[in-house]
């Protein structure tokens, strides 16, 4: 036996052509064949999600958008060490540190607060190598289960303080549980 | 004189201790040194990290010494025989020093002007542990203002005299000493007296950790993210041969040059290190280079950058004028002026 009459898969067609006869060229059957398939997958299980409306779970180590931690005092962690701007292989993260002044502890947890702190989300490779870094357990990609949403400016992808900061809700709400 | 550190013989002059020919012969046998300091009469012995082992006493009394020595205040006797790396009791014994050093220590890295190029960090990154042992309540301080050039961090001294013995030796009026005794051993100038000496910054430069920082430095950068060159002015006070660590176009700070040990090649004085922050003031001479492992080599510019300039896709390269605009830090000016 040659190795041309023999099937090694097991699914070897001969292929043919020949001519088609009448019913053949009307494609009829084929016609109903394939409508039959169509309809067949209107039964099966969907595959999409209606996005905006409906939203996959997300896995508990998904790496979203950052979150800078507050902690259960409601004061900001981040005491701008510059650690993660240092670890931060894109370089997406830049930081101004400022002092803080008598009658702000309870705003800030360390002597030193970050008075700026932006991440270029264009820039921002989700690697989080920031959160491993950190020494204050400040900045997390796992917390918000936020995306990082299209825009059409580049401005808009510079994340300031005012939307990587812990909403003071999700502060309060984490006193609670504690 | 012969001594053998290490495995390794070595011929000294008399008077030497073991410390100073262990940097003589220089690598990883040389102990570390938190209170010892080269350029200070009578450091050293303090802080116990240099111990090491003398496993043959001379050439005369072969016999060990019974206890591990503080190498910086032992002299080397002809034909002794020292053990530093080489001892398991040494390291061992390190490992106990370095804790006791960080037992008050607040370990307010993240927080503190020094870190990255702190002694302290150093040793017990080197030899330290990854976890505390300590459940009591560390020691404080109440905060004090020395001046307006210099802050002091009272919390995390370790108390090596290093800067006492600065003031003594290079001011002429010694205006801050050591106050109180044991765990209530505190630097502070006597009566709050504000140090005006125009020597006194060198205070800074000595401090083995983040005691003593630059009040004009403090909290604007972090050591790795600036850029020391060497640089030099026609000072008439000191010989003007600074560090001049810039970020951007600016002069953060000014500090003496540090040898491998960390330790001032020349003091330089107040109005060098405080007041001149122009880049006009200083004639920069070129990057300075640090060791291989030291985190202020995270920029690395030492080798110069030669920018390819196609002419022809200036457009395609840079982009529009439009869209060449800053948009991070936008209330920062990419240029800032000095103040």
């Amino acid at each position: 036996m040659s190795l041309d009459t023999v099937s090694l898969s097991g699914r070897k067609k001969e292929v043919v052509n020949n001519k088609m006869n009448f019913w053949e060229s009307l494609y009829l059957i084929a016609i109903a064949k394939g409508l039959w398939i169509t309809l067949g997958h209107l039964f099966t299980r969907k595959v999409t999600i209606k996005y905006p409306e409906q939203v996959r779970p997300v896995s508990p180590i998904y790496r979203g958008q950052h979150l800078l931690k507050r902690d259960e005092q409601g004061r900001e962690n981040c005491t701008a060490c510059g650690l993660c701007a240092l670890s931060c292989p894109a370089e997406a993260i830049t930081m101004k540190a400022a002092e803080r002044k008598p009658g702000e502890e309870h705003l800030y947890r360390e002597e030193k607060y970050a008075e700026i702190y932006e991440i270029n989300m264009l820039r921002c490779i989700f690697c989080g190598l920031c959160e491993e870094a950190c020494p204050k357990d400040a900045i997390y990609l796992t917390l918000s289960k936020k995306f990082v949403k299209a825009a059409s400016d580049r401005e808009d992808f510079i994340y300031g303080k005012d939307r990587l900061v812990m909403p003071l809700e999700m502060a309060i709400a984490n006193t609670k549980t504690n | 004189m012969k001594v053998t550190i290490d495995g390794h013989e070595l011929e000294v002059e008399p008077g030497t201790t073991i410390l100073q020919a262990a940097r003589m012969m220089g690598g990883e046998s040389v102990p570390p040194a938190m209170c010892y300091y080269s350029k200070l009469k009578g450091s050293g012995g303090k802080c116990r990290a240099c111990l090491v082992e003398v496993s043959k006493g001379s050439e005369a009394d072969p016999r060990p010494m019974p206890k591990l020595m503080a190498s910086c205040v032992t002299g080397v006797m002809d034909g002794m025989e020292v053990k530093s790396i080489t001892s398991e009791k040494v390291l061992d014994a390190r490992k106990s020093v370095t804790e006791f050093l960080l037992i008050n220590h607040p370990l307010d890295c993240p927080v503190c002007d020094q870190a990255g190029e702190c002694d302290l960090q150093n040793l017990s990154f080197k030899h330290g542990k990854s976890q505390t042992r300590y459940i009591e309540e560390k020691r404080t301080f109440e905060p004090e203002d020395i001046g307006d050039k210099i802050q002091l961090h009272m919390n995390r001294c370790i108390l090596c005299y290093r800067c006492v013995m600065t003031a003594d030796q290079l001011t002429d009026e010694r205006v801050h000493g050591v106050v109180n005794r044991g765990d209530h051993s505190q630097i502070s100038t006597c009566i709050s007296k504000a140090i005006d000496n125009e020597f006194s910054g060198n205070m800074i430069d000595v401090c083995p950790v983040g005691a003593l920082t630059d009040k004009t430095f403090r909290f604007k950068s972090r050591v790795w993210f600036n850029k020391p060159f060497n640089a030099h002015r026609n000072c008439p006070t000191c010989s003007g041969k600074t560090t001049v660590w810039m970020f951007g176009n600016e002069i953060q700070r000014v500090t003496a040059r540090k040898d491998v040990y960390h330790e001032v090649e020349e003091f330089i004085c107040n109005s060098c290190r405080f007041d001149h922050k122009e880049v006009s003031d200083w004639t920069i001479e070129g990057p300075r280079k640090f060791e291989k492992d030291s985190v202020i080599n995270q920029n690395n510019y030492t080798r110069p950058l030669i920018p390819v300039t196609i002419q022809t896709e200036d457009h395609i390269l840079k982009g529009r004028e439009e869209d060449r605009k800053k948009i991070s830090m936008k209330d920062i000016p990419l240029t800032p002026k000095n103040s």
